[in-house]
C-alpha cells in the first residue's frame, strides 16, 4: 500500500477530482488560501506558477495584489514588505532565483513573518542547466524556514495550505518553502483531489494577523540593529520556534488529514516495520524507491523505505525511531554537500542523527534520469557488503561508480 | 513663519505651519550637525503618524534604531540594502489589498516613505527604486545624498563630485580623487514619467517641506533627491553643516527644483552665484584640488546652469559674481 495517500476515513468535506500540473496545483492551492499579495519573477520550472496566480487575479477570481518585481531579489523583498504589513504572501523560485533571494531568506526568519514561498526545485549553474534537482532547496537548511518536501502534485497543493496554517501559527511565526521536483512534479499533469467549497480551505488555515506588524496605530520597529547584547537571544527565538513548529506542522497535517483526508506525517515510512535494510529518499523519486523495495522484498531481503517530507526542522527523534532495527541505511541525496564529510546533503544530517552505517548515495544530478533497476543495483551492492558505509557513490553518473 | 515675508522675492509660494509633534523623536547616535535628523524630523512634520519608514541600510539606519530604542515614532522597517524600492513596493501592495478586504479603513491615507542613502539608491539600491517606479507605486522616495556611502567609512558612490577624495576614491599622487560625475538621479527619477520629482536642500527647510507635501499629495510615486551634509565625510567642522549647504545652492552646484507632472521649474533662484571654490573650501574633500582642477568643475557647473536656464526659458541662476564673499554674513541676504 502507498503511505503518502491516507485512505479517506474522516475526509468531512466535499472534494473533486481534476488533473493538474505540480505547478497549477500550487497555484490553486494559493488562491485557495486567498493569498493577498503575491510577488514573483519567472525562472524555471516554477514560472507557470506565477503565470497561473496572476491570471487569477487578472480575471477577479483572486483578490490579491500580484507584483511583477524586476527581480528575485525584490521578489522576496516585497513579500517581507507585505507580510510586514499584514497581508497574506506568497511568492515561488528556483536555483538561481534563489540564490539572487538569498540576502533576504534570513531576514524573514529574524523578523518572524510567516511567508509561503513554493519551489520547483533545480539545479544550480554552471553549466547551465535548466532541470530539477534539489541543490537550491538544500542551500537553505541552515536560514531558520520551515522546510517541506512533497512528491507529487497533491501533495504540493495539500503541503501549500498546510504551510500557511503553520507559518501563521502564533506558536510559529515563520517562513516556510514548499519545495517539489522540477519537471517530474512541476510539469506533469496528475490526478488530485481539491475541495469543492474553497471557504473549506480559509476554515482550515484562516489568515491569523497575529504576526508583529507595521501598524500605524501601534508603530513597531521591525528590523531593528541587534547588538552583540541583544542579537543572539532575539535570534534564539527563532531557533526555538522553529524547534516547537515541529509539534505544530504534525497538528496542522493531522487535522488536515480529519477534514481533507490526506496527512503525510514528517517522515513517510513504507514497510519500515521489520526491515534490515532501508532507503531514505526524498521528492518524486520515491515512487522507484517503494518499487525496489517490493522487488527487495520479493527475493528474500528485509527492505523498507523512508521519505524525508519535513527537513526544519529536522525530525531527529522520529527519525530514531523509525530506524532503531535498521541494519543498514541507504541515502539516495539529490544535491551535491561539495567537499563535505558525505557528498549529499541529507547523508550527513542522517549520519549525524542515528550513529549507523550510512550509505551515501547521489543520484538524479541535474536531473539525470534513473530507472527502479539503477536503484536497485547499487541496494543489492549495499547489501551484499560490497559498498562501505560514510563513503560517496553515484548512481547514473559515466565512469564513476 | 511665513517665509513669503521674510525672504521676499526667494521663494514663489506661502509656507504652511509645521505640527509641534515631533515624531523623529530626539537621542539619537547620529554624528554631532548631521543634517539626517534635520531632514527626517521635518519629513515627519509634513507626513505625520499615518507613516510607514522604510529604511535601507546607512547612516540613518545604524544610528536611529539600535534595539531596544528607537527615534521613530511611526512605523518603521528595515531590510537590507538594495531593496527599499521593493519593500515599499510591497507594503503599499498590502495596503491597497487590505483596504479592500476591510482590515485598513478604507479611507485612512497612510503614506509609504523610503528614507534611503546615496548608495541605497543610486547604487545597490538602482534596480529597486527603478522597478518601484515603473510600477507606479504610490510611494514617497527621499533619496538623503551625503554624496558617499558614509556608514561604512566614506567610500566612493554614484552621486560622489568629480574630485571629491573618498577612502576609495583617495586623492594621489597620479589621480585626483574621484574622476566620475555625479549621477543625476533626479533626472533619471524623472524620465520614468512619475508624477512628482524634485531636489531639495535642508538649508531651505521651508522649500523642503513644501515638496514633502507636494510628494504626499501626488497620485503616484514621488521622489526627492535631498542633499546632506557629512562632517567625516566632507570633513568641515560641525558648526558649518547648514552654511556649506547654503554654499551648495549659492554657487549653482546644487539647484533646487522639481518636475511637477513633467513641467520643470527651479523653485530657488540664485541671481547672482558665488564661485564654486567658496563650496569646494569648505571642505577637506576637495583640499588636494589644484587650481585648474577647481576651474574644470567650475565650468562643469556653469554648463549645468546653462542647461537649466535655457529648460526655464529665462535666466533663474545668474552668472558668477567673484565680487560676492564666500562667507554672506547672517541677515544680509
Ligand atoms: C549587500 C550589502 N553590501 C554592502 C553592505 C555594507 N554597507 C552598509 S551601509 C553601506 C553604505 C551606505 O551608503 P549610503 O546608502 O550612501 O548611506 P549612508 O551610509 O551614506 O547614510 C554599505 C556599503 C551592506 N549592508 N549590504
Amino acid at each position: 500500500m502507498t503511505a503518502q495517500i491516507v485512505a479517506p476515513k474522516e475526509r468531512k468535506v466535499a472534494q473533486k477530482r481534476i488533473a493538474l500540473t505540480g505547478n497549477h496545483a500550487v497555484a490553486l492551492a494559493v488562491k485557495m488560501a486567498r493569498a493577498e499579495v503575491i510577488a514573483a519573477y519567472p525562472i524555471t520550472p516554477q514560472t507557470p506558477v506565477v503565470e497561473k496566480l496572476a491570471e487569477y487575479v487578472n480575471n477577479g477570481e483572486l483578490d490579491a495584489e500580484f507584483i511583477p518585481v524586476e527581480s528575485e531579489h525584490s521578489a522576496m523583498s516585497a513579500v517581507i514588505g507585505a507580510s510586514a504589513m499584514g497581508a497574506r504572501t506568497f511568492t515561488e523560485t528556483s536555483s538561481q532565483g534563489l540564490g539572487h533571494m538569498y540576502e533576504n531568506l534570513p531576514i524573514a526568519v529574524g523578523m518572524r513573518l510567516p511567508i509561503v514561498m513554493g519551489m520547483a526545485v533545480r539545479t544550480y549553474s554552471a553549466p547551465i542547466n535548466v532541470w530539477g534537482d534539489y541543490s537550491d532547496v538544500m542551500s537553505m537548511r541552515e536560514l531558520g524556514w520551515i522546510i517541506y518536501i512533497a512528491q507529487n502534485a497533491q501533495e504540493a497543493f495539500d503541503t501549500v495550505i498546510q504551510a500557511y496554517r503553520v507559518a501563521e501559527d502564533s506558536r510559529v511565526h515563520l517562513p516556510a518553502v514548499v519545495a517539489y521536483d522540477g519537471f517530474w512534479t512541476s510539469h506533469v499533469l496528475q490526478p488530485l483531489d481539491v475541495p469543492e467549497d474553497e471557504e473549506e480551505v480559509m476554515r482550515y488555515a484562516p489568515i491569523t494577523r497575529s504576526w508583529v506588524k507595521l501598524d500605524v496605530d501601534n508603530p513597531a520597529q521591525l528590523g531593528a540593529v541587534g547588538t552583540p547584547e541583544w542579537y543572539w537571544e532575539i535570534r534564539w527565538q527563532a531557533v526555538e520556534a522553529l524547534r516547537a513548529s515541529l509539534k505544530v506542522i504534525q497538528e496542522a497535517d493531522e487535522e488536515y488529514g480529519k477534514v481533507f483526508g490526506r496527512s503525510y506525517g514528517l517522515l513517510t515510512p513504507y514497510r519500515l516495520e521489520d526491515a534490515e535494510l532501508a532507503i531514505v529518499a526524498y521528492g518524486s523519486i520515491f515512487g522507484l524507491v517503494k518499487k525496489v523495495v517490493d522487488r527487495l522484498r520479493r527475493e528474500g531481503v528485509r527492505a523498507g523505505a523512508l521519505r524525508l517530507r519535513v527537513i526544519r526542522p529536522w525530525p531527529g527523534d522520529m527519525f530514531k525511531k523509525l530506524l532503531e532495527h535498521v541494519d543498514k541505511v541507504a541515502v539516495i541525496d539529490r544535491a551535491i554537500n561539495h567537499g563535505g564529510p558525505l557528498y549529499g546533503p541529507m547523508a550527513v544530517e542522517i549520519a549525524a542523527t542515528i550513529q549507523k552505517p550510512v550509505y551515501n548515495v547521489l543520484a538524479t544530478i541535474g536531473m539525470r534520469a534513473i530507472d527502479s533497476d539503477m536503484i536497485y543495483d547499487a541496494v543489492v551492492k549495499i547489501h551484499r557488503g560490497l559498498w562501505v558505509p560514510n563513503t560517496p557513490y553515484t548512481v547514473g553518473l559515466r565512469g564513476y561508480e | 513663519m511665513k517665509v513669503a515675508e521674510e525672504y521676499p522675492g526667494l521663494y514663489e509660494y506661502a509656507n504652511f505651519e509645521l505640527p509641534q509633534e515631533e515624531l523623529f523623536l530626539p537621542g539619537h547616535g547620529l554624528c554631532a550637525s548631521c543634517t539626517i535628523g534635520v531632514i527626517a524630523r521635518h519629513m515627519l512634520k509634513v507626513l505625520g503618524p499615518d507613516t510607514v519608514v522604510v529604511n535601507p541600510t546607512g547612516c540613518a539606519e545604524v544610528s536611529t534604531v539600535v534595539y531596544p530604542r528607537t527615534n521613530w515614532a511611526v512605523p518603521w522597517i528595515h531590510v537590507a540594502f538594495g531593496n527599499g524600492g521593493s519593500v515599499a513596493s510591497g507594503i503599499e501592495a498590502a495596503i491597497k489589498v487590505l483596504k479592500r478586504r476591510g482590515v485598513i479603513d478604507p479611507n485612512r491615507k497612510i503614506n509609504v516613505v523610503v528614507f534611503a542613502g546615496d548608495g541605497g539608491t543610486a547604487d545597490i539600491g538602482f534596480q529597486a527604486l527603478s522597478g518601484l517606479l515603473e510600477r507606479g507605486h504610490k510611494v514617497i522616495y527621499v533619496m538623503y545624498d551625503n554624496e558617499g556611502y558614509m556608514n561604512t567609512g566614506i567610500q566612493r558612490s554614484g552621486t560622489t563630485p568629480l574630485g571629491a577624495s573618498t577612502t576609495t576614491a583617495p586623492a594621489g599622487r597620479k589621480v585626483p580623487g574621484n574622476v566620475t560625475h555625479k549621477k543625476p538621479m533626479a533626472a533619471i527619477a524623472a524620465a520614468h514619467g512619475i508624477p512628482y520629482v524634485a531636489t531639495a536642500n535642508p538649508a531651505y527647510v521651508h522649500d523642503m517641506v513644501y515638496k514633502f507635501k507636494k510628494a504626499a499629495e501626488a497620485e503616484g510615486p514621488a521622489f526627492l533627491h535631498i542633499l546632506q551634509s557629512c562632517t567625516p565625510g566632507w570633513r568641515f567642522e560641525p558648526k558649518y553643516a547648514i552654511r556649506v549647504l547654503e554654499l551648495a545652492t549659492e554657487t549653482g552646484y546644487w539647484v533646487n527644483y522639481e518636475i511637477d507632472h513633467g513641467e520643470f521649474r527651479v523653485t530657488l533662484p540664485v541671481p547672482r552665484r558665488k564661485p564654486v571654490k567658496c563650496f569646494l573650501e569648505l571642505q577637506g574633500r576637495f583640499k588636494h584640488l589644484k587650481p585648474e582642477e577647481v576651474e574644470a568643475i567650475q565650468a562643469v557647473i556653469d554648463r549645468d546652469v546653462e542647461e537649466i536656464n535655457r529648460i526655464m526659458g529665462k535666466e533663474v541662476i545668474g552668472p558668477v559674481d567673484p565680487s560676492l564673499p564666500c562667507i554672506t554674513p547672517r541677515g544680509a541676504r
